[in-house]
């Protein structure tokens, strides 16, 4: 499955157009991961503050929106262009790519909430299949 | 044996008994398709599915929508045995309609976007997560009698 030019343009289009909130959405993205699927949590246990709302969450949940968007930038060739990331991914992190899928639920869900007129089921197919390629694009290096 | 906190009934009950069916079923179900096209398959006599508009257009489309939405009902109504409830709706979606179990959790996932839609900031991380909860409980129940 792979984006076709107008999806590209659309996914642009759409991340361009809410990027003014992307730290909310990122901030919230995050929260909801934890909450909603508390097994993820085991990533993050050498934080002090695990609750949703504290700092901690809040801010790497701006920093994967940040990823995010980098990967907007990139993509004309995700793989290629998130190399370095997916190199962090599979070797330091060492993230099971099955959570990859499951944040990508929780920000179209918030992205959803906070855009419900914007975000149109053909909006949603191609930022879901974006979000898709970036995982498997961060996947690249882990075996 | 599924245990529900208060805080779960009660956020179940509410997001249901608030719940305009007629607007989310169809927005579910045309959702569902357009973002999932492969399930489409399951619609060959519900005429034009070949775009996002027609989809989101198709009459057929929104009466399915409602009937699949107040299938949930049933559920909302027995939280505490919904296993039971579904036995034969599952028996009904696997040996008579055929449906593949792993349509249930995508519609379910539909569902639970447009609920966050209409709900906006209401549809908090707890709220979701009992939500979701509610929405595995059906979906597992769903395809039990798949054998």
């Amino acid at each position: 499955m792979s984006l076709s030019a107008k999806e590209k343009v659309i996914v642009k289009d759409f991340f361009a157009k809410v990027s003014s909130r992307s730290d909310e959405i990122g901030a919230e993205a995050l929260a909801r991961l934890i909450v909603v699927y508390p097994q993820t949590k085991s990533y993050f246990a050498h934080w002090k503050d695990l609750s949703p709302n504290g700092a901690p969450v809040r801010k790497h949940g701006i920093t994967v929106m940040g990823g995010v968007y980098e990967a907007v930038s990139k993509i004309d060739d995700l793989a290629g262009g998130l190399l370095t990331l997916s190199e962090l991914h599979a070797f330091m992190l060492r993230v099971d790519p099955v959570n990859f899928k499951i944040l990508s639920h929780c920000i179209l869900v918030v992205l959803s909430m906070l855009f419900a007129e914007e975000f149109t089921p053909q909006i949603h197919v191609a930022v879901d299949k974006f979000l898709a390629l970036v995982a498997l694009a961060l996947s690249e290096k882990y075996r | 044996m599924v245990e529900w906190t208060d805080f779960e009934r009660a956020t179940i009950q509410s997001i249901f008994s608030k719940m305009d069916y007629d607007d989310v079923g169809p927005a579910v179900l045309s959702r569902c398709l357009v973002v999932y096209p492969w399930t489409q398959r399951y619609f060959g006599n519900f005429g034009n599915l070949y775009n996002a508009a027609a989809i989101q257009g198709n009459p057929m489309v929104a009466a399915h929508g409602k009937t699949v939405l107040h299938g949930l009902d049933r559920a909302v109504k027995n939280m505490d045995d919904i296993k039971a409830t579904y036995e034969e709706l599952s028996v009904l979606h696997s040996e008579k309609l055929h449906v593949d179990p792993d349509n249930f959790r995508l519609l379910a996932d539909c569902l639970t976007i447009v609920v966050a839609a209409r709900m906006g900031v209401d549809f908090t991380a707890d709220v979701q997560g009992a939500f979701q909860k509610f929405l595995a409980v059906v979906v597992s129940s769903l395809g039990r009698q798949y054998h």
